[in-house]
């Protein structure tokens, strides 16, 4: 009796440890050098767009904050933790509005649904220049119904619109379910971490990835910073 | 004591020079050690056992692989990489078989062509580009190189090729019918890239690129006579299709979820008027109605919303 009460009380005790020692990795995601200007988009051509931004419009390739902070950077644990195989339920939406993608990057992991809604008064295409997984190109008309997808294979997507020359976006599908996108200090938080070893990658569309290893024991917090060479052009 | 001292001296600088050597030899090796290519000619391509059927015609990859050589690595590359010699020079570019990636399919955007498709975009050439028809080969060389051209990728070993799309009935041809396919043609925004007349002119044309960022231009409808093909064939059937799959990895897309199947033949109606120097029926149609489109009127308009119940006639005791 008392034994199997104590092999119960340890084997609750086994299972809480390993959701209470749960690690976070956070960090900040820099450049050095002098990144390219962000350009003006000139949307004269799209009146039903123009009219939806007060002030002009800039490519969003390259987001730059205070004290060279850089946003829209994908940071992920590319190896080391076990992929938990569980899909997000909820799906992910891809918006066009004002003749831009929202959000510019859009993270999901893989078979996760894909929701890219068109809520301009134009048409646009949609077409994922994917290479691993399936390219396709889609028109949807305003007012038509979402486009409802997803990917099986993990790759980085850029999404253009042909129309519109100037709608860039990407798709970062990832297996994996830790992952954040850099904010407006180029601060990122990787948190539920379980003990163990792990490669980070940050992927920035222009300046490709980088790598970093880390090795959490318990529940602590260790600190990775990245720092991206900017590119001129 | 003095010896000694030199000695050591010696000894010192000796084993600094070893050690400096030593950590060059260590810096050589981290150099050479990163990625090293893999140098010399490129392996020879190796022809998996693919085939094709085509009715009852099957095609055999190995037996393509001399055909392909002769007549196909020049544009598309020995790798169907498209990284063939004339390559450079072609505008639009040739198809690069490692994607899987095809213009002309009756099957949905994203999927892999029947290999009729392929063996029809063969037979025909690709208007507009430098794909000319391969009409002097047989058949069964046709079929033989459409089973060579799926060794480059693996998407043929892993997926089956699409459904091909249903094409119902065409409706009859009617100054109606073109006139609801130009509201489309409007509301769509096909004019965008093709132009406002089909002439290959719109506002995005200038800015349009392949799935490769190569410049590409859109349809010209206006060009050609009698002769004037599309990219995927000449008939009101092959018209349907472009539309309804879209022309993978060019800006085309596909309408397939947007256009219903009926409507879709009012388009290809329209389509035709825009081949202005083209004998059809359709311009028989548009001349008949002394050239006017006349505007569209919506026979069918889409339902009111259903009243409140107690306010339905004879509703409400």
């Amino acid at each position: 009796m008392r034994t199997k009460q104590m092999q119960f009380v340890f084997l609750t005790l086994l299972v809480s440890s390993s959701l209470m020692f749960a690690g976070t990795v956070t960090g900040k995601v820099t450049y050095t050098g002098t990144p390219v200007k962000p350009k003006t988009i000139d949307m004269s051509k799209e009146p039903t767009c123009a009219k939806q931004h007060a002030t002009p419009v800039t490519t969003e390739s390259v987001v730059t904050g205070p004290n060279n902070a850089l946003e829209n950077v994908v940071v992920y644990i590319s190896s080391g933790a076990p992929d938990d195989g569980q899909v997000p339920a909820q799906a992910v939406t891809f918006d066009q509005k004002g003749c831009q993608y929202i959000p510019h990057v859009l993270v999901m992991h893989t078979d996760q649904e894909l929701k890219i809604v068109n809520n301009d008064q134009t048409s646009h295409n949609i077409h994922p220049l994917a290479k691993i997984n399936q390219e396709w190109n889609k028109s949807q008309p305003p007012g038509t119904p979402p486009i409802v997808t997803k990917y099986d294979k993990p790759e980085f997507i850029s999404v253009k619109c042909n129309i519109h020359p100037w709608m860039h976006g990407e798709f970062a599908v990832l297996k994996t379910n830790h992952y954040d996108i850099s904010k407006g200090g180029g601060d990122f938080k990787l948190p539920n971490l379980p003990p163990g070893k792990y490669t980070i990658t940050a992927w920035q569309e222009d300046y490709g990835t980088q790598t970093a290893d880390v090795s959490i024991t318990g529940n602590e917090s260790k600190e990775v910073n990245f720092t991206f060479k900017a590119k001129a052009y | 004591m003095k010896s000694s001292k030199l000695m050591r001296c010696i000894g010192a600088i000796f084993s600094t020079a070893v050690l400096g050597a030593a950590c060059a030899a260590c810096l050589l090796a981290s150099a050479f050690a990163q990625d090293v290519p893999d140098v010399g000619p490129k392996p020879p391509v190796v022809v998996k056992p693919m085939e094709s059927h085509i009715g009852n015609l099957t095609g055999h990859a190995a037996e393509g692989k001399s055909d392909y050589r002769r007549y196909c690595a020049g544009c598309h590359g020995d790798y169907g990489d498209a990284n063939g010699e004339n390559a450079p020079w072609l505008e639009p570019k040739p198809r690069d078989f490692t994607m899987a990636t095809f213009k002309c399919r009756s099957t949905l955007t994203g999927t892999l062509p029947t290999d009729e498709d392929l063996f029809n975009t063969l037979k025909r050439g690709i208007v507009n580009s430098n794909m000319p028809p391969w009409n002097t080969f047989s058949n069964q060389q046709r079929a033989d190189l459409v089973a060579y051209i799926k060794i480059f990728s693996p998407r043929w070993d892993k997926e089956k090729a699409g459904t091909p799309i249903k094409v119902p009935e065409e409706t009859p041809i009617t100054i109606e019918s073109i006139a609801h396919g130009k509201e489309l043609f409007t509301k769509l925004e096909c004019w965008k890239c093709h132009g406002p007349h089909g002439e290959g002119d719109g506002p995005s044309a200038s800015t349009l690129t392949d799935s490769k960022d190569n410049p590409i231009r859109p349809y010209n409808f206006a060009l050609g006579k009698d002769d004037s093909r599309f990219k995927c064939g000449v008939t009101n059937q092959d018209v349907y299709k472009i539309f309804m799959t879209g022309v993978d990895g060019t800006p085309m897309p596909s309408f397939a979820d947007v256009i219903q199947p009926n409507d879709a033949w009012d388009l290809v109606h329209f389509l035709r008027t825009l081949q202005v120097h083209r004998h059809s029926k359709e311009n028989d149609v548009l001349m008949a109605a002394h050239g006017v489109i006349p505007p569209y009127v919506d026979k069918n308009p889409p339902a009111a919303a259903p009243a409140p119940a107690d306010k339905a006639p004879g509703g409400g005791q």
